[in-house]
């Protein structure tokens, strides 16, 4: 926006006799200065990222001890296979080979995988619930945050809680691990690990019938 | 009747306010901005709910490309040098003094170590020809599986360095899994078993 010349260009002819000195402006011309204010300020706008990433944090168990795995009790625990496709096949229970248990698969849509994990942890210790109605003690303001921290992995910490066990195939991808591990968190899972394949189980992903 | 004069307005306005929210603007911005440093690979990170934050200092970053290419990167410039010093008295290969300076300010990095001294003497334009290079010739990454694996002595050195450090793995959501596990078994070796995996916001459900 230029700043237009009105003044009519000094003492003219009417008045005849003095000459009056031409009276300068105060005003300077600020538009090269707004200009350039202009362009850093949408130059440091676009190039400025905000949103600082995120972290998940893994716990694994140490490597090489000795000991035998736990036992686990089979009617509680859930196994997620990942497989290529984004696919899930899981079943329940244990890996029996006198008894296969039977393997469906599912995907990681919302009324997939999620729909499965808070059925499962619902039906087995009520545990889904008990997170819910605590998380909304915490939100109504009725329990402070350590309380519900506190309370929260006791109950998803239980003795009787499902049991996730993850075990990603070599199709999988990275992807298909934190949307899982990312799942666990949603569903308020506490008692999962990531677990190697094995053989059988490969095997079992390929003689599941894909519709 | 006498016409009625309308005063002349100038068209000029006053743009004093604006400016002072422009400059406000500018200084602000350039006060927060923070640039992002000019990483080999782009990594498209997969997204979680998970909302804690990763550390800004003593801080190991393993990243893994779509292709599963694996890149190591820690901070700190005086620890980067003796590092350096480090992996090359275990693999023998000498670095000199403007080679270790330059390791020291460069950010991420993903080649076999003997490949190292070459790549340090290059410029910034050539160190990017250098890792196309290496593409062709199958080099670029660090070798991390199980039979060469110098990811496990990077982590192992820098963690020499600083006990304090924290590792994060940062991958793509494109990258196999096998390599992952690789990855995540070379941290246990090195007694990490705790550590992030770096992604995107989303939206709790």
């Amino acid at each position: 926006m230029a700043e237009l010349n009105t003044d009519d260009g000094g003492g003219g002819g009417k008045h005849g006799g003095k000459v009056k000195a031409k009276k300068s402006s105060t005003k300077i011309d600020m538009t090269p200065m707004v200009d350039l204010a202009f362009l850093l300020l949408t130059f440091f706008m676009l190039t400025t990222t905000f949103s600082k990433p995120q972290a998940m944090e893994i716990n694994m168990p140490v490597k090489d001890k000795v000991e035998d795995p736990p036992k686990i009790p089979g009617n509680q625990t859930l196994t997620l296979l990942l497989s290529d496709k984004n696919r899930i096949y899981y079943y329940m229970g244990a890996d029996d080979p006198n008894l296969p248990p039977t393997v469906e698969y599912t995907t990681f849509a919302n009324n997939g995988i999620r729909k499965l994990l808070i059925d499962k942890n619902k039906e087995i210790n009520k545990t889904y619930d008990k997170v819910e109605s605590l998380k909304k003690e915490f939100l109504d303001g009725k329990i402070d945050e350590k309380k519900y921290k506190v309370e929260k992995n006791k109950v998803v910490g239980d003795k009787k809680a499902l049991i996730v066990l993850i075990k990603a195939d070599e199709q999988s991808n990275y992807k298909n691990l934190v949307d899982i591990l990312d799942e666990m968190s949603i569903c308020n899972i506490g008692r999962y690990a990531i677990v190697d394949i094995t053989t059988s189980e490969t095997d079992m992903i390929k003689n599941v019938v894909v519709q | 009747m006498p016409k009625i004069k309308m005063p002349r307005s100038s068209p000029s306005l006053d743009m004093t306010p604006m400016v002072d929210l422009a400059f406000l603007l500018v200084t602000f911005f350039m006060l927060t901005t923070q640039f992002r440093a000019d990483e080999p690979v782009i990594v498209d990170t997969p997204s979680s709910i998970a909302l804690t934050k990763i550390p800004e200092a003593d801080l190991i970053t393993v990243i893994i490309d779509d292709k599963g290419k694996v890149f190591f990167n820690f901070d700190g410039k005086e620890r980067r040098a003796s590092v350096l010093q480090k992996m090359g008295t275990k693999y023998a290969v000498n670095f000199t003094p403007d080679q270790i300076y330059k390791f020291s300010i460069l950010t991420s990095f993903g080649m076999p170590i003997q490949e190292m001294p070459k790549f340090l003497s290059l410029t910034q334009t050539e160190q990017k020809a250098y890792y196309q290079e290496l593409e062709k010739a199958g080099r670029k990454g660090i070798p991390s599986d199980s039979l060469k694996n110098e990811l496990k002595d990077w982590v192992f050195n820098a963690r020499i360095s600083n006990p304090k450090y924290r590792v994060a793995i940062k991958g793509d959501g494109k990258a196999k899994y096998p390599v992952v596990k690789q990855v995540i078994s070379t941290l246990q070796d090195n007694k990490v078993n705790k550590f992030n995996f770096v992604t995107d916001m989303e939206a709790e459900p």
